[in-house]
């Protein structure tokens, strides 16, 4: 019986986004020793969407990018990105870490950190040619940062080294973003510049998930929205997802009802 | 021949054939040493390689003992260094175990086998040493290393399996680049991380049982540590630290082994690692980016340029100025005549200071947790240190707040 019912709700997600969408999953979990940080999530994202992933601190918002993206081990869930395994539809997305996560002492340039991002286009033998470097400076003019080419990443303020990550995803020239906090401790101007590369994106036609955090920026930014605490709490446009119920049962007593008003309105 | 006249005959690869073959092997072994050892600091995990350098003690024991066994004198170096390839890579497999299967941490796990594997080999050593058959006499060279007496296929081995190694290293730079800085990102792009850890480990494990013979288990971790410390004083970027790092492997070996080859009862391990601690020494001290005097150099031009931008901001608010050091260094930049009063040049720089401290002040109160703020010395103009649009913010803010107070 609860088979039946998971197979018919995997079979709606479908419809919704396609059989080739850029994301979908099943029954995601991924544990950290033996306390699941994400139970059996099921999420898909249609192409063209810019999703929001929504919840508490600690509700596996990260986790759950990572288990899709096989950067954690997952220990149960199907992932299928545009409707193939992720090794075999690799080169269709990029991923955009926390900036937090690496040693910015680390000896690079921030040109150096946009070229990783064709490393999967460079063969292993190749030297660097001057269409490279064009290609990263290009991608680090759309964030705002060509002057900073030949900067030492440490010298960096916050916001610049998010921006820095965002050029090296876009060297990748990806159909499919997906971004870790890409807002966490960045300034206004930062967080703009952001935004606008995003929409952007997604004009072209391409599909963006964030990591988020402030939910009073969710209507203003994003079309979808993928509430997490652990379990999957609700997936679906802003306009009828992002509701004062579905955010009090994410968050439970986090959350002030008259914050989630409030919120609305925005 | 005095020893100078020797080391200088030999530097020149002039003191005999097999002199200078050691003296290039060894070169070939620290060029090796130090490109595997550069990423293998930038990964961080230079303590991993000494477990992997202990572990090779026991496996160099019991390949002399399967030798004589066989029959052999038990000296053939390409089966000492298979069997201390394979202890080693058994102790490189125990710390990845537990450390992944166990809750103890790396550290832990790489003291615990490092000593377990360390006293079975010295174990080993001290049975071999009361064997009757066999040519035990010399095999505790293998922990500080000897050039003493080496075949030219030794070294020939040793000069081919360096040069292998350094070839590997750069084959593999991208990816180990990419692990070493950002792992998960790296997972994402479909670099195996694990592999590339493992290859990353394998290499320090080849440069360890190649460089047995010349340097020894004891202190080979040095030539993988030391280069890369040394080479990262004098570059931000990982490309020419691989380079500097490999040069600084590649002459420490070179000049130890002609050193050690003209005093001969010196093991010549030591002496490579206190060349190569000579290099490290020198940068310490003098590299212009990253060295301490350097340093002390840069902190002198940062008190004065506080004085400058203090006196510029008393000018900028029509303040006195008191201090004499601040006088002297506006009076010889031109900012201030002798009398004190501002020159023309004075008024233009003290007004680009007062906006650019006013912008900071801003900064400051929308840039609560940046990082910009935290590195903020009160002295670079902000255009360094901001994006145009970080900038033009700043200016709105400040507009606004103008529009305020008005």
């Amino acid at each position: 019986m609860r088979n039946a019912e998971l197979i018919a709700e995997a079979g709606k997600i479908v419809d919704v986004a396609g059989k080739d969408a850029p994301l979908t999953v099943r029954g995601l979990t991924v544990s950290y020793g033996n306390k699941p940080a994400v139970f059996s999530v099921d999420a898909s994202i249609p192409a063209g969407s810019m999703t929001a992933i929504i919840g508490p601190n600690g509700a596996g918002k990260s986790t759950f990018l990572k288990g899709a993206l096989g950067v954690v081990p997952r220990l149960s869930g199907e992932v299928r990105i545009f409707g193939k395994p992720f090794h075999e539809a690799r080169d269709r997305v990029a991923y955009v870490p926390q900036r937090a996560s690496v040693d910015w002492d680390f000896p690079a340039r921030v040109i150096d950190v946009v070229l990783m991002g064709l490393y999967g286009s460079v063969g292993l033998l190749r030297l660097w040619r001057a269409r490279h470097r064009e290609q990263a400076m290009a991608c680090l003019d759309r964030v705002g940062m060509n002057d900073f080419a030949d900067r030492q990443i440490g010298q960096l303020s916050g916001g610049q080294q998010q921006r820095v990550f965002l050029a090296r995803a876009l060297a990748q020239n990806a159909e499919f973003y997906l971004l870790d906090e890409p807002f966490a401790g960045v300034d206004a101007a930062t967080e703009r510049a952001i935004v606008s590369v995003l929409k952007d994106l997604k004009s072209e036609g391409r599909t963006v998930v964030c990591v988020h955090h402030d939910l009073s920026t969710v209507p203003e930014y994003f079309d979808r929205v993928l509430l997490i605490n652990v379990r999957r709490i609700a997936e679906g446009p802003v306009d009828t997802t992002f509701t004062a119920e579905n955010l009090q049962e994410t968050y439970g007593g986090r959350l002030a009802a008259t914050h989630i008003d409030e919120l609305r309105l925005a | 021949m005095s020893f100078l006249d020797y080391f200088i005959s030999a530097l020149l690869l002039q003191a005999g054939y097999n002199s200078a073959l050691v003296a290039v092997g060894a070169g070939l072994l620290g060029l090796s040493a130090g490109s595997a050892g550069a990423f293998i600091f930038l990964r961080k995990r230079a303590l991993v390689s000494d477990a992997i350098s202990h572990a090779t003690l026991p496996g160099v024991g019991l390949a002399f003992m399967i030798m004589v066994a066989f029959g052999s004198d038990g000296r053939w170096l390409p089966g000492l260094i298979i069997g201390s390839a394979i202890s080693s890579a058994i102790g490189l497999i125990l710390v990845e175990w537990i450390t992944r299967k166990t809750r103890l941490t790396e550290d832990a796990a790489i003291g615990a086998v490092l000593s377990v594997f360390f006293g079975f080999g010295i174990v080993l050593l001290t049975i071999i040493q009361t064997m009757s058959s066999g040519r035990q006499a010399g095999l505790e060279n293998f922990l500080l290393g000897s050039t003493a007496g080496m075949l030219i296929s030794e070294a020939t081995t040793i000069a081919v399996a360096g040069a292998l190694a350094a070839a590997f290293v750069f084959l593999l730079r991208r990816p180990m680049t990419l692990v070493a800085f950002d792992p998960e990102y790296a997972a994402t792009t479909g670099v195996n991380v694990r592999n590339i850890d493992l290859a990353m480990m394998g290499l320090a494990l080849i440069v360890t049982v190649i460089g047995l013979k010349i340097v020894g288990l004891i202190l080979i971790v040095a030539l993988l540590i030391i280069p890369p410390v040394t080479a990262r004083f004098w570059t931000n970027q990982v490309g020419p630290m691989i380079g500097i790092s490999a040069l600084v492997g590649g002459i420490s070996g070179y000049i130890g082994a002609v050193l050690s080859a003209a005093e001969a009862s010196i093991p010549t391990g030591p002496i490579i690692v206190l060349v190569a601690f000579g290099f490290f020494m020198i940068s310490a001290l003098f590299s212009p980016l990253r060295g301490a005097l350097a340093s002390a150099l840069r902190h002198q031009r940062f008190q004065r340029r506080v004085h400058r931008r203090q006196g510029l901001l008393a000018l900028s608010r029509r303040e006195p100025i008191y201090d004499g050091l601040t006088l002297r260094i506006l009076r010889r930049s031109g900012m201030i005549r002798r009398d004190g009063v501002a020159t023309l040049r004075g008024r233009t720089a003290s007004e680009k200071a007062s906006r650019d401290e006013a912008r900071w002040a801003m900064a400051r109160r929308i840039l609560p947790d940046d990082s910009a703020i935290e590195r903020y010395d009160g002295l670079t103009p902000i255009e360094r240190m901001m994006t145009s649009d970080q900038i033009a913010e700043i200016d709105r803010m400040l507009a606004e707040k103008q529009g305020a107070s008005a």
